[in-house]
C-alpha cells in the first residue's frame, strides 16, 4: 500500500499492483479511480428492462391482441414483472461482461505469468510491476527506486 | 476481553493464516484423495439419482397419472416440491446478496457453498413444474420466440412470470457464483501439481492475475450483482406466492402470500444451510472458518424469519374469521381439524413452536441442536407447503365437489430423487470447487489480523 502510494508519487503511470485479495485503496492509489462497470450495468438494466416490456407490449397490443379477463392489450400492471426480471437479467449480464471486457480477461497468457515466484500473487505475496512503456522508465534507475521501498525482490519480467 | 466479546464468538479462529487456509481449502479440490466413505455417499446419492431419472422416465412414458394428481387436487407434490426447493436456495442468495451488501463478514465462510446450494436447489425446484406439464416435451412454448403458431405467452398469468423469475434467477445466481471463484480459480492453478489440473484451472481463472485495477472492476461488478441479486430473490419467491394468489380458492386467495413466502423461503433455506454446513464442517475440519459463531447467526436468522412464518399463520386465521367469509372460514377450520389435520399441526410444531427454543443462546450454540433443529424445520416447511396446496383445494366451495389426495409411489420417489440429485451435485462440487472463498478469508484476515502480523515478512533482508 505505502510503496504503491511513493510509485505513484515517483511519477509512474504505467505501475500495477497485484494482490492474493483486493486490497481497499491500492488502485486509487495508483491513480485509478472511475471503473467504468456501474455505466455498463445501468445501460444493460435499462435496455433489459425496455426490451422486455417491449416484447409484452408488441405481443399483446400489435401481434395477437387478445382479450384475457377485459384487460385492455396493453395491461401495464401485470407486465411489470416481467419488466423487473428482465432489467435484473439484461444488468447482471452487463456485470459479467463488462467486468471482463474491461479487465481484458479472458487472458491466456500474460508475461507476468513468467516471473518468477508470481503464482504467489494468488496465494500470499504482493508484486508491484512498472511497465517498460511507462515514459519515466529507466532500468537502473526503476531497479534502484523499487529496491528503495525494500522488497522481497526485485526482477525484470521479460515481454 | 469484554463481556460481549466473551459472548460473541469470532467469526474466524484467532491463529488461522493465509497461507494455512489456502493450502487448507486449495488441496481439498487438489490433492486430498478420495475416501472410501465418499466413494460409499455417493453410490447411495447416484441410487437416489437413478429412482428420480426412473421416475422420470415413467413419468413421461405414461403421463402425470402416475402421480396422484386428481380433480379436485391437481397440483399435488410437483408443486409443493417446487415452492419448497426454490425455496431453499433463497438462504444461498439471501447470505450472499444481502449480508454482503449489510456487509457482514461473517458470510465469507459459509457464502460459496450456500451460493452452490441455491444453484442445485433452483435447479431441482426447475424440474417439477416441467415435470407437471402434460406434454413436457413442449416446455419451450413457455419462453416467447417467433414461431408457426404465430402465438405469444399469456404475459398476464403469474406462471409466465414465475417462468421469467426462475430463469433469471438461476443465470444471475450462476454469474454470481462464478464471479465469486474466479480469483480461486487462479489460486488453485497456480498451486496445481500436474498439467491437466493446471489448464483447467487455468481456463476457469481467466487468466486472473490479481492487478489492482482488476480487483477494483471485480468489486465493483460483485458489488453490484448483489444489488440485483438482492431484490431479485425476493421477487423470485413474491411471484411464487402470486402463482397461489391470484386464484380464488379459498387459502391462496390473499395478499399476504408473497412476504410470507419470502420469510418462508429464508426460514427453510437457513435451515438447509446448517444441515449442509454442519456435517461439512465436522468431515473437512473447516471449524477455523466456519466457526460457532456462523451457526449461531443462522440460529438467530431461522428465529426471526420463523416469527414472520407463525405471523403468516397467525394473520391468515385472523382474516379468515376477520373476513367473514364462510368458505375462508371453513378452510381454517378444516385445516385445523379436517381430515389432513396432522399436516396443520404438524407446520404448527415445527414452525411455530420448536423455533422459540432459538431464544437461547444455549440452543443456538449447540451444534447437534442446531443440526436437529434445521430438520425439523425443513419437515415443517415442506409440511407448510404441503398444506397450502393440498388443503386449500380438496375442500373448496361445493361438498359434492370434494376429495382427497393421496400421493402414489412414484411422488415419493420423485421428491426422495430430487434430494439424491442435489447431494450428488453438492458432493460433485465439495470436490472440484474450492467451498469457501479463499480470497475473500484473506481479506478477513488481513482485516482482523492488522498489526498482529509480524512485520518481518517484508523486511530488506530478503532482497536481491
Amino acid at each position: 500500500m505505502e510503496a504503491a502510494k511513493k510509485v505513484h508519487e515517483a511519477g509512474y503511470r504505467r505501475a500495477e499492483g497485484y494482490s492474493p485479495h483486493a486490497v481497499t485503496g491500492l488502485s486509487e492509489a495508483l491513480g485509478f479511480e472511475k471503473t467504468g462497470v456501474p455505466l455498463i450495468v445501468f445501460i444493460g438494466g435499462i435496455v433489459g428492462g425496455l426490451g422486455g416490456y417491449f416484447m409484452m407490449w408488441y405481443a399483446n397490443v400489435i401481434s395477437y391482441p387478445w382479450n384475457i379477463g377485459g384487460k385492455p392489450p396493453n395491461s401495464w400492471p401485470a407486465f411489470i414483472p416481467i419488466t423487473f426480471e428482465m432489467t435484473v437479467l439484461g444488468a447482471g449480464l452487463m456485470a459479467l461482461l463488462g467486468m471482463l471486457v474491461l479487465n481484458g480477461l479472458p487472458c491466456p497468457y500474460h508475461p507476468l505469468f513468467r516471473a518468477p515466484t508470481f503464482e504467489q500473487a494468488s496465494q500470499n505475496q504482493y508484486f508491484i510491476c512498472i511497465e517498460v512503456a511507462d515514459p519515466l522508465f529507466d532500468l537502473d534507475r526503476t531497479r534502484d527506486f523499487l529496491m528503495s521501498l525494500s522488497p522481497l525482490a526485485v526482477v525484470e519480467v521479460p515481454w | 476481553m469484554s463481556k460481549v466479546e466473551a459472548r460473541t464468538p469470532p467469526v474466524i479462529h484467532r491463529g488461522t493464516t493465509v497461507d494455512g487456509i489456502t493450502a487448507q481449502i486449495s488441496d481439498m479440490v487438489l490433492k486430498r484423495p478420495i475416501h472410501r466413505s465418499y466413494v460409499v455417499a455417493m453410490g447411495l446419492v447416484m441410487m437416489l439419482t437413478m429412482a428420480l431419472l426412473y421416475s422420470v422416465v415413467w413419468l413421461f412414458y405414461e403421463g402425470v397419472g402416475v402421480w396422484g394428481v386428481q380433480i379436485p387436487v391437481a397440483w399435488g407434490f410437483a408443486i409443493v416440491n417446487f415452492v419448497w426447493w426454490i425455496g431453499i436456495g433463497h438462504a444461498g442468495t439471501f447470505i450472499s446478496a444481502m449480508l454482503l451488501l449489510m456487509r457482514q463478514d461473517w458470510r465469507t465462510s459459509i457464502n460459496r457453498f450456500a451460493e452452490a446450494m441455491t444453484l442445485f436447489a433452483v435447479a431441482c425446484a426447475g424440474m417439477f413444474p416441467l415435470l407437471h406439464l402434460g406434454r413436457p416435451w413442449v416446455f419451450y412454448w413457455l419462453f416467447p420466440y417467433p414461431n408457426t403458431m404465430k402465438l405469444w405467452p399469456q404475459f398476464r398469468s403469474p406462471l409466465v412470470w414465475d417462468v421469467f423469475a426462475v430463469s433469471t434467477y438461476f443465470i444471475i445466481s450462476l454469474i454470481f457464483w462464478y464471479v465469486g471463484t474466479i480469483p480461486d480459480w487462479a489460486t488453485l492453478r497456480d498451486r496445481a501439481d500436474n498439467k491437466a489440473k493446471w489448464f483447467v484451472c487455468g481456463v476457469l481463472a481467466l487468466g486472473w492475475r490479481g492487478a489492482s485495477r482488476h480487483w477494483k472492476r471485480y468489486q465493483t461488478a460483485y458489488l453490484l450483482l448483489g444489488g440485483l441479486a438482492a431484490p431479485l430473490v425476493i421477487s423470485v419467491h413474491s411471484v411464487v406466492g402470486m402463482d397461489f394468489s391470484a386464484a380464488i380458492v379459498p387459502g391462496w386467495h390473499t395478499t399476504i402470500f408473497p412476504p410470507y413466502f419470502v420469510a418462508g423461503a429464508i426460514f427453510s433455506g437457513f435451515a438447509m444451510v446448517l444441515t449442509l454446513a454442519i456435517p461439512l464442517r465436522a468431515i473437512y475440519g473447516l471449524h477455523d472458518v466456519v466457526t460457532i459463531r456462523h451457526i449461531d447467526n443462522c440460529g438467530k436468522l431461522m428465529l426471526i424469519t420463523g416469527l414472520i412464518v407463525a405471523y403468516g399463520y397467525a394473520a391468515e386465521m385472523f382474516m379468515g374469521w376477520y373476513g367473514g367469509s364462510t368458505f375462508d372460514w371453513f378452510m381454517d377450520w378444516n385445516r385445523a381439524s379436517g381430515p389432513y389435520l396432522w399436516s396443520w399441526w404438524t407446520i404448527i410444531f415445527c414452525n411455530v413452536v420448536a423455533p422459540q427454543a432459538l431464544w437461547f443462546r444455549q440452543v443456538r450454540q449447540n451444534v447437534p441442536t442446531m443440526f436437529f433443529m434445521s430438520i425439523i424445520v425443513q419437515i415443517g416447511m415442506w409440511t407448510e407447503r404441503f398444506v397450502i396446496v393440498i388443503t386449500s383445494l380438496h375442500r373448496d366451495f361445493m361438498p359434492s365437489a370434494w376429495g382427497m389426495y393421496e400421493p402414489t409411489v412414484f411422488d415419493w420417489s420423485t421428491l426422495l430423487g430430487t434430494f439424491g440429485f442435489f447431494l450428488l451435485c453438492f458432493f460433485l462440487f465439495v470436490r472440484l470447487v474450492p467451498m469457501i472463498s479463499m480470497s475473500e478469508v484473506r481479506e478477513l484476515i488481513h482485516q482482523t489480523d492488522q498489526g498482529r502480523h509480524e512485520p518481518a515478512d517484508f523486511s530488506p533482508k530478503y532482497a536481491k
